[in-house]
């Protein structure tokens, strides 16, 4: 596939629908992670549009570079992204969660053009794209790795083994984005188990680290568009985002983690996201 | 798939691991998409070989199990047929959720290979056994385990997953066993051998205790018992007529080198509570074990030919007087 020459106006428009359309799928299904899909749409609508070299049409092409979202949870951002992106219809959609649905809670590769692997348990993107890198190094193959962390999940270890290998390889092909929105689950990423100074971290493992503002289309555009030449080092991403981007009364608040609205949010929603 | 093979000739004891790096070493001649994955562990998986023909195809993740599984997962999505292959019980125990999620549910093409098995590391104690395995492993859709008896059956094993576009888990066992000399072998998945014909009970068992189970129906034999010996390699997805054929038997008994809540004796269980309830005695160990060597520990919990002949006694019992 070609990528638009000026992919910037369709980014946002592209990113608009997706808030949109996941927050339908989360009112209707009355299930759902609205604030991480907030925080991680503009990433995913830069990615899918202007990016990642794909073709919907054939997803298993050994040469497309893949994209893992390691969050699975943010599944109304995931889900939003591949049905614009053309991999499936986007009727699909209207089934998020129902009995015996495609479009499970978390992405599931069997029933899902586009999904790379299963996630879900946090933890997992990273050290499988880290597999996928090294299959590419092997093969002197020139396609890129994408995976795309919450910031909380990464207290979990297997990221910092995967870390380790992916430093230790040089594994260039291979980009994390950090969804830096500082909230989990429960309470914020510092108050819990606290992740600054992030970047150090990553440079200690062996990475190159950029920081960007994880809504800032040309940005990431800028950041995740740039080809690898002669950097020998991982990248990492820090995207500063913030948890229920793009709705007054979700912004920067953990309950809207799996929130869900009642019809007057929806509606306020909607009004706000024109 | 199955595949002739010329019958072995029964000398001596075999590691079976020698199996398995030959094995590898051929299959990865003969597939450029093979690949191992170890964590630190070329030598205790005999991969020296293989890492000096291809140095590339030796993805080497130090000590991270959870990594280990998860890149194998990566290999297999980058179009590699990678073998991931470490003690079993940090393979299994420190990464069960990268076996569940990466492969098992995503249902990618990547082998897993539990080095030394079972009780293999003796002395070593729990932390090194690798007996809940079967447990763990065997509920998880979309994953074929395997436990071969001998290095014949290790080595078909290895080529039938090699040749199989899903995810499989063998063990490999590092306890010295004969091969087990049954003439004109096919290796099928899912397909039980009887070792031995017999109807008046059946001894199910798997791996090293098949031998064991050999050697326990020929002291039946002698008492005018005919016991049928039935190898279960493959435990998941267990062979259900072999498991009914066994239950018109009337009596039952399960051997495995692993431990009994969960293992094959409850595979076996599962299909005959439902089906057709026949005693059942199951031999193997019940939980952490005590210090002790390999020789030590079968002999103490009944892993050996008297235990299994006693256990054969008893499940006739429960048959002649339910």
């Amino acid at each position: 596939m070609t990528l638009p020459n000026d992919p910037l106006p369709l980014i946002r428009e592209r990113a608009l629908w997706m808030r949109r359309r996941a927050f339908r799928m989360v009112y209707e299904a009355q299930l759902g992670h609205p604030g991480g899909d907030f925080s991680a749409i503009d990433i995913l609508a830069t990615l899918y549009v202007g990016v990642l070299r794909h073709d919907p049409a054939n997803p298993a092409d050994p040469a497309r570079d893949r994209f893992i979202m390691s969050k699975g949870h943010a599944t109304g951002a995931l889900y939003t992204a591949l049905a614009a992106a053309g991999f499936y219809p986007e009727d699909w959609l209207d089934t998020y969660m129902q009995p015996r649905s495609l479009l499970n809670g978390h992405p599931n590769r069997n029933y899902l053009p586009g999904v790379e692997t299963n996630t879900g348990p946090l933890g997992h993107g990273l050290p499988v794209a880290t597999g996928i890198a090294i299959a590419g190094q092997i093969d002197r193959a020139p396609f890129r790795t994408f995976v795309l962390t919450g910031d909380g999940e990464l207290q979990e270890g297997s990221n910092w083994e995967a870390a380790m290998t992916a430093g230790h390889r040089g594994l260039a092909s291979l980009t994390l984005i950090v969804d830096r929105n500082r909230l989990q689950q429960g309470a914020g990423t510092e108050e819990t188990n606290g992740l600054d100074p992030l970047d150090d971290k990553f440079r200690a493992f062996g990475w190159h680290v950029e920081q960007v503002d994880g809504h800032d289309h040309a940005a990431l555009l800028r950041t995740l568009g740039a080809p690898v030449g002669a950097r020998t080092k991982p990248l990492c991403v820090i995207a500063d985002t913030v948890k229920g981007k793009g709705v007054s009364f979700m912004e920067h608040k953990a309950a809207w983690h799996h929130g869900v609205p009642n019809a007057d949010q929806f509606d306020q929603a909607m009004k706000e996201l024109a | 798939m199955t595949m002739a093979h010329p019958a072995p000739t029964p000398a001596g004891l075999f590691d079976c691991r020698e199996a398995w790096a030959r094995t590898l070493e051929d299959l990865a001649e003969a597939d450029p998409r093979i690949v191992a994955v170890v964590n630190d562990s070329v030598g205790s998986s005999k991969l020296g070989g293989f890492q000096k023909r291809f140095p590339e195809r030796l993805v080497n993740v130090g000590i991270a199990e959870q990594t280990m599984v998860a890149v194998g997962a990566g290999l297999a999505n980058g179009g590699k047929v990678p073998f991931v292959s470490a003690a079993g019980c940090f393979l299994t125990a420190r990464a069960l959720e990268q076996i569940k999620a990466d492969v098992a549910y995503s249902n990618v093409n990547v082998k897993l290979v539990g080095q030394s098995s079972g009780v293999a590391y003796g002395e070593l104690g729990p932390t090194h056994h690798s007996i809940e395995d079967l447990a763990w492993l065997r509920p998880l859709t979309n994953l074929a385990v395997l436990v071969p008896s001998d290095p014949w059956e290790t080595a078909e094993a290895l080529r039938w997953a090699a040749g199989h576009d899903g995810p499989v888990y063998i063990r490999v066992s590092r306890m010295p066993v004969p091969e087990l000399g049954v003439p004109q072998r096919r290796f099928a998945m899912g397909k039980a051998e009887v070792v031995r014909p017999g109807s008046d009970l059946a001894i199910i068992a798997c791996g090293t205790a098949v031998h064991l189970a050999v050697a326990a129906a020929e002291r039946l034999a002698a008492e005018g018992v005919a016991a049928r010996v039935i190898n279960m390699a493959t435990v998941s997805p267990l062979d259900l007529d072999a498991v009914m054929g066994a239950a018109s038997t009337g009596a039952i008994v399960t051997v495995e080198e692993a431990n009994i809540h969960g293992g094959l004796g409850s595979a076996v269980a599962e299909v005959t509570a439902r089906r057709r309830p026949v005693p059942i005695e199951m031999v193997g160990f019940p939980g952490f074990l005590p210090t002790g060597s390999v020789e030590w520990l079968f002999q103490t919990f009944g892993l050996s030919p008297e235990g299994i002949a006693t256990a054969a006694r008893r499940a006739l019992l429960r048959k002649a007087a339910p």
